[in-house]
């Protein structure tokens, strides 16, 4: 099966204040479609992990591909590109911009994007919007809504680019269970009826346990 | 595309905050609204005090003057050449203060390029004879009409009018000053006695005052032709040739040049009047010293308010980044918004300026020294707001750019796992 995301021997330390190796060899693949969790103690480098395959974190060595396309030594400006185009991020928190309603929250990457109209990107923010259920809350403001709307409305916006791949740090960390539900539904849903493929870090044992395969991490190292 | 998006965002972070934008716009208002202010009105009390002396000052004055020889009989003779040569007791020598083959001259210097008019004077000493009572005086023969023109003498005259000189052969312009110590007013006949004894009776048919009282003590006009018939002469009897150039920063050379070519004493007008130069220079170097403080003050109002707006702001910047805007795109969208504020603070601040010196140019200014003048002097010259926009939109642009440049340069991954 075809790979969307590849990671061969990744390796990261921090020099400061004293040099630990927070990385030691991390090679592995996500297949299209795929559904996979990252878990692991506090501190054992799943998150770096996360940002260094999420582009944003660049110091680093090793080597990324990504829809087949290395990314690594990219400048920040392409790599900009790629998160836009390529990637969807979900965090555990939703970090909508407070001034905008939850339409131009969901747009605002499809506008950065710029290759649909106006009225196409508000078109398909409606649907993802619809997708998640939350379609009659588009016009308020998005710091107006409640908790578990919120990481629904970031879940659509995550989803505007109809990226290759989303990535989520903690996405339930800061619901209750009948939120993290939804929110574990809904992941499920898209990988199953879209062929979507998601990487989600987390500590919640029992979201892991209904992913399609979970990686296990200590002490910067893959342990299964 | 790209810029209508960074521009919206930027858009949204002020509106949402009105109060805040307004407050720094304001700033920005005050600092351009008083640059306007303070230039137009420098600029038009500039204008009024150099028009006192310098638009009525002729650029170039051509004469004779009264000097002894430069070189002495002694010095040509070539058996002295190589020797110390003493010359004691020199004394001017007798020459005539009239320009010789003026009217010729006169033509000659109309048709140059650089020249804007050329007028002829004749200046006579004379006495005014009022009662028992004279007094010592300059009278000045004219062109009356082409001098009016030139010189803008009638915004000196306070009663009558040049026309009226022009119309009547016998008719003389006094000075206030000479008026008042004959009391004599307009309509009356005066006596004018020549330095040769004639007595010439003159009637007054204007008013003259300068606001130097030294000038209005003396001086009064009357026509060229009536000045050459009171000194017994004919009417190639010309003094004085007063010159306007187009350009009046060439006359210090054309001075040079044309005392060289027609042996004649040749004044330039920066010679005459240096004094007049240096205080308008100062005026405007302290009127911008006090419009730029002024915005830097503004300025930093600016940056400041950024700078709270980016710490309030992390979140969102971390999350454009990480959902694909680049650092260049952040740092647009917080310099947009200085520029806006900038822009729509500079705009506001042109229209203050333009509302507060349309008042000053309303509110009333009496002064004896300036009869025409009725109300403070301001000028409004265009380039002063085109400048003040211009530094508006400069000076924000700084005041946006050291916070943006700190914005651009936010890691999201240090804000998104700090949370």
């Amino acid at each position: 099966m075809e790979a969307i995301l590849r990671a061969e021997h990744i390796f990261k330390s921090f020099k400061k204040p004293v040099e630990i190796q927070i990385l030691n060899d991390i090679s592995f693949e996500i297949a299209k479609g795929e559904f996979v969790s990252i878990m692991g103690k506090s501190g054992c480098g799943k998150s770096t992990l996360l940002y260094i395959l999420s582009t944003m974190d660049t110091d680093y060595t090793g080597k990324l591909f990504l829809d087949g396309q290395l990314i690594s030594g990219e400048t920040p400006d392409k790599l900009a590109l790629i998160r836009n185009e390529k990637i969807g991020f979900v965090f555990q928190f939703h970090y909508l911009l407070a001034e905008f309603t939850v339409l131009e929250n969901v747009m605002l990457p499809a506008k950065k994007l710029g290759i649909k109209t106006y009225q196409e990107i508000e078109h398909d923010a409606m649907l993802k919007l619809k997708l998640l259920g939350i379609d009659d809350q588009a016009l308020k403001l998005s710091s107006r809504i409640s908790g578990g709307q919120k990481q629904r409305v970031a879940i659509a916006r995550a989803l505007i680019n109809n990226p290759s791949i989303i990535m989520g740090d903690e996405p339930t960390g800061n619901l209750d269970s009948k939120n993290s539900d939804i929110v574990f539904d809904i992941f499920k849903e898209l990988s199953v009826e879209e062929h979507l493929s998601l990487l989600v870090v987390t500590h919640d044992s029992d979201f892991a346990k209904k992913t399609d395969r979970i990686i296990e991490m200590g002490d910067g190292k893959i342990i299964s | 595309m790209k810029y209508r998006l960074l521009f919206s965002i930027s858009r949204t972070h002020l509106w949402s905050r009105k109060k805040q934008s307004l407050i720094a716009a304001l700033g920005v208002t005050f600092g351009i609204g008083a640059y306007i202010i303070m230039m137009s009105f420098m600029t038009g009390l500039n204008g009024l005090l150099d028009g006192l002396i310098l638009n009525r000052t002729p650029h170039l004055h051509l004469y004779n003057e009264i000097k002894p020889t430069l070189k002495q009989p002694v010095d040509l003779y070539s058996p002295y050449a190589s020797q110390e040569k003493v010359v004691k007791s020199i004394k001017p020598k007798t020459s005539q203060i009239r320009i010789h083959n003026a009217i010729p001259l006169i033509a000659f210097l109309s048709e140059q390029s650089y020249v804007k008019g050329v007028t002829a004077q004749v200046k006579a000493q004379a006495f005014y004879l009022g009662g028992t009572s004279q007094l010592n005086g300059v009278i000045s023969g004219i062109e009356v009409l082409k001098e009016g023109e030139l010189y803008n003498l009638n915004d000196y005259i306070i009663e009558g009018s040049l026309k009226d000189l022009a119309q009547n052969e016998n008719g003389i312009i006094l000075g206030a000053g000479i008026s008042k110590k004959l009391s004599l007013q307009v309509g009356s006949v005066i006596q004018i006695a020549t330095p040769k004894g004639d007595i010439q009776a003159m009637k007054i048919v204007g008013l003259y005052q300068s606001g130097i009282a030294d000038v209005d003590n003396v001086q009064s006009y009357v026509n060229i032709k009536m000045a050459q018939r009171i000194m017994g002469q004919s009417n190639n009897y010309i003094t004085d040739i007063n010159i306007k150039l187009l350009d009046m920063t060439q006359a210090p050379k054309l001075a040079k040049k044309m005392s060289d070519l027609f042996d004649l004493t040749a004044i330039d007008i920066q010679t005459a009047n240096a004094q007049f130069e240096t205080g308008s220079s100062i005026r405007t170097l302290i009127s911008y010293a006090v419009s730029i403080t002024l915005l830097i003050v503004a300025g930093f109002g600016i940056y400041n308010i950024l700078n709270m707006l980016i710490y309030e702001k992390m979140n969102d910047i971390a999350i454009l980044k990480a959902t694909g805007f680049s650092g260049k795109d952040v740092k647009w969208i917080f310099i947009s918004q200085a520029l806006i504020i900038g822009f729509i603070g500079g705009l506001l601040g042109l229209i203050l300026g333009y509302v507060v010196t349309v008042i000053i140019d309303r509110t009333p200014f009496d002064t004896a020294a300036l009869p025409t003048i009725k109300t403070f002097p301001i000028n409004y010259d265009i380039g002063y707001y085109i400048i003040g926009i211009t530094f508006a939109m400069i000076s924000t642009f700084f005041a946006g750019y050291f916070p943006s440049r700190k914005a651009e340069k936010i890691d999201p991954v240090d804000i998104i796992r700090g949370q």
